[in-house]
């Protein structure tokens, strides 16, 4: 099989509605049914600041840690550059687009802007991918880091480009159609729907011819070379699609804060994407936006929460790493992992579709 | 190295052209129209000097890292974090004792100890599992990283330099001529000065202790086959227990050295991080002589880029690492 046949099957990941309804495990599920619709009336159950700074910055934080969940889950390359990636991108409709910074933004209209910056994004992200496929597995961790890290001290020093630590300003979003798309509502509804294409192209790619043969990559490169498939070239594709997740999510971000600052690419932010991902459960789409729920869930309220408990309310990046801690050490699979093993020690059996599509 | 002139003559000789170079701008008089292109020598010289002392600060830091990695196969991303404490431990020992030789000493024997505490609770545990290892030493960092902003705020600190370093020293090399005749040598720190020779003394050492002695066999053989050198009943645990302290004392040694040339503040650890990743991608993983050539170059390149391009001084280091991932992804000195 050639790449370039599974390669067609990256971009159009949307022919999967096409495909017979059975093939989807959420169809049968009643819990994904529920989800789903919580998800669509959220705006009348939420409050503005629940809907906007929970449940939007979860899907958006989600769907970055999905683009790593889908290279390390699938792929079994853990990428610590995908926040990186979103940040690029988010930088790129600061500079296309319009900003109060007026000598450096270009002053394009968003879907001149945001095309250009996918496209720049995702361009970023294959050749990092290129630079650490060239190595593996703790090797890939390492060089995605620096990339990173190296990316951010960048950022900083840079002021012709990406105007050093003060970053870029009051970024415009769209207006068209006569609605305002950052008001919160019409907001998170873009969120959401860019968050379930995202969660479905992954979901349809897993079992996809290219999506299997990825999976047979991660577990075993060398047979999968000598069946005649080109391995790196498969690793490099799969970083194509995960940086074109997030570049997607970076988008939103900047749309979401209205600026984008070195601040937002930071080493520790992309160590949070990782950590979002692995809390979540690296092994199906669903584990980063339960991650990115908890993280922000967290990083909201756990302030108020240590502060009741009387200690330090500033502690929350400790909670945070003795959480993260704690997952690594006991469940290898995450929040979900831990799901399923209680449900199994209840004596129900997880249901057989979640078991099944585990490894596609 | 006959060999490496023999394989690579091409090599070998941009290698001897780009020595004599760099030689030559280092010890002759540079011609005025030099001088008008790119700057003053004393400019050029001060930079190359930041960036060998820079390097050997470097050096410190990632010989213990790619040794932990070499023979035990763990990537420590908790090293910026043992590097900090290390400078932590170190101010405050000498703001109370006033003893800078002292700093040294306990901030080794501390942060040995907390590397000996991770090896036998932690790493021990998950032996064999490099992934699993590796996020728990970024967790690990994450926590530490919170204590210590806990412990000593979020303020800069210097460590004193004593006095008998205080103050410049001349050096043998003419950065200029003056219209009388009379020729300007190049005045430079000492305390950097010493501190460079110290890490070249520690890397001599290391080397000598790895080459020379028993132990060094040891961990020669283990870094090869830690399997078949435990079959021959060799007591591997203990040599894991003890490179790992070794390594995590020298980040504690470099970063007492790093609060005197420079400072400490939270976000150092992760800067002293990435530097240790780089040197170390860039030298080979688990080699010494790679790690002080890796030091050096991304010393250099550091400080030279931060005196002519400035604004893009990361991108020099960053395109290091990209070529050498290009040309040799084992990095320059990996046997591999």
């Amino acid at each position: 099989m050639s790449l370039a046949h599974d390669a067609r099957v990256t971009v159009r990941p949307a022919t999967m509605a096409q495909r017979p309804a059975r093939a989807w495990p959420e169809v049968n599920n009643p819990a994904a049914w529920i989800v789903a619709v919580i998800l669509l009336i959220m705006p009348l159950i939420a409050n503005s600041f629940f809907l906007i700074e929970i449940f939007a910055t979860t899907l958006i934080l989600g769907t970055i840690a999905l683009s790593l969940m889908f290279l390390a889950g699938y792929g079994g390359m853990v990428s610590l550059m995908q926040l990186t990636i979103a940040g690029f991108s988010a930088y790129m409709v600061a500079v296309f687009g319009v900003s109060a910074n007026t000598n450096i933004s270009l002053g394009w209209p968003w879907w001149l802007a945001v095309p250009m910056a996918l496209t720049l994004a995702t361009a970023f992200g294959t050749l990092g991918g290129a630079l650490a496929v060239r190595t593996e597995g703790i090797y890939t961790i390492m060089i995605t880091l620096a990339i990173g890290a190296a990316f951010y001290y960048f950022t900083n020093q840079n002021w012709a480009i990406f105007n050093g630590h003060t970053g870029i300003n009051t970024v415009a979003t769209p207006h068209f159609w006569g609605v305002n798309w950052r008001a919160d509502i019409p907001f998170y509804y873009v969120v959401l729907a860019v968050a379930a294409f995202c969660y479905f192209a992954v979901e349809y790619l897993s079992r996809a011819p290219f999506g299997l043969a990825l999976q047979g990559v991660r577990d075993n490169p060398r047979r999968m070379a000598a069946l005649g498939f080109n391995v790196n070239a498969h690793r490099v594709a799969a970083y194509a699609f995960a940086s074109f997740v997030a570049a997607l999510a970076g988008v939103l971000q900047v749309w979401n804060y209205r600026q984008i600052s070195p601040g937002s690419v930071s080493v520790g932010a992309c160590i949070d994407i990782l950590i979002i991902a692995v809390v979540g459960g690296i092994t199906r789409p669903i584990g980063p936006f339960i991650g990115a729920l908890i993280f922000v869930l967290l990083r909201t309220f756990a302030l108020d929460f240590l502060v009741r408990l009387g200690l330090d309310g500033n502690r929350f990046r400790l909670l945070i790493g003795l959480g993260f801690l704690a997952i690594v050490f006991w469940s290898s699979d995450g929040v979900i992992g831990l799901w399923q093993r209680w449900r199994q020690r209840q004596g129900l059996n997880a249901p057989s579709s979640r078991g099944g599509r585990r490894h596609g | 190295m006959t060999r490496f002139v023999e394989r690579h003559p091409a090599w070998a000789l941009i290698v001897i052209i780009a020595v004599a170079i760099a030689l030559w701008l280092i010890f002759a008089i540079w011609p005025p129209g030099l001088e008008e292109a790119i700057g003053r020598k004393r400019v050029f010289l001060n930079a190359v000097f930041n960036g060998i002392t820079l390097g050997g600060l470097y050096f410190l830091v990632a010989s213990g890292f790619t040794l932990i990695f070499g023979l035990m196969r763990n990537v420590n991303l908790a090293h910026g974090s043992l590097y900090l404490f290390g400078g932590y431990v170190g101010y405050a020992i000498s703001a109370s004792t006033g003893s800078w030789i002292l700093s040294f000493i306990v901030a080794f024997i501390l942060t040995a100890m907390v590397g000996v505490l991770l090896q036998v609770i932690v790493f021990r545990r998950m032996e064999g599992q490099d992934l699993r290892q590796t996020m728990v030493t970024i967790g690990l960092s994450i926590v530490f990283a919170d204590l210590m902003l806990w412990a000593c705020g979020g303020d800069f600190y210097q460590i004193q330099t004593p006095s008998w370093l205080i103050g410049p020293v001349d050096l043998p090399l003419i950065t200029a001529i003056k219209s009388s005749g009379e020729p300007v040598y190049l005045r430079y720190p000492l305390v950097r000065l010493v501190i460079f020779a110290a890490s070249v003394v520690i890397g001599a050492g290391m080397w000598l202790a790895l080459n020379r002695t028993r132990i060094g066999m040891i961990i020669r053989a283990g870094v090869d086959d830690r399997d078949i050198l435990a079959a021959t009943g060799v007591r591997i645990q203990l040599v894991f227990v003890l490179v790992f302290a070794f390594g995590a004392g020298l980040a504690g040694i470099a970063g007492v050295v790093g609060g005197t040339f420079q400072s400490l503040s939270p976000g150092e650890d992760i800067r002293f991080l990435l530097a240790s990743l780089v040197v170390v991608i860039v030298g080979g993983m688990g080699s010494i002589p790679g790690a002080a050539l890796g030091a050096l170059i991304i010393g250099l390149a550091e400080q030279l880029g931060s005196v002519y391009i400035p604004t893009y001084a990361i991108v020099v280091t960053f395109l290091i690492m990209v070529l050498v991932l290009a040309i040799r992804p084992q990095g320059l000195l990996a046997r591999r």
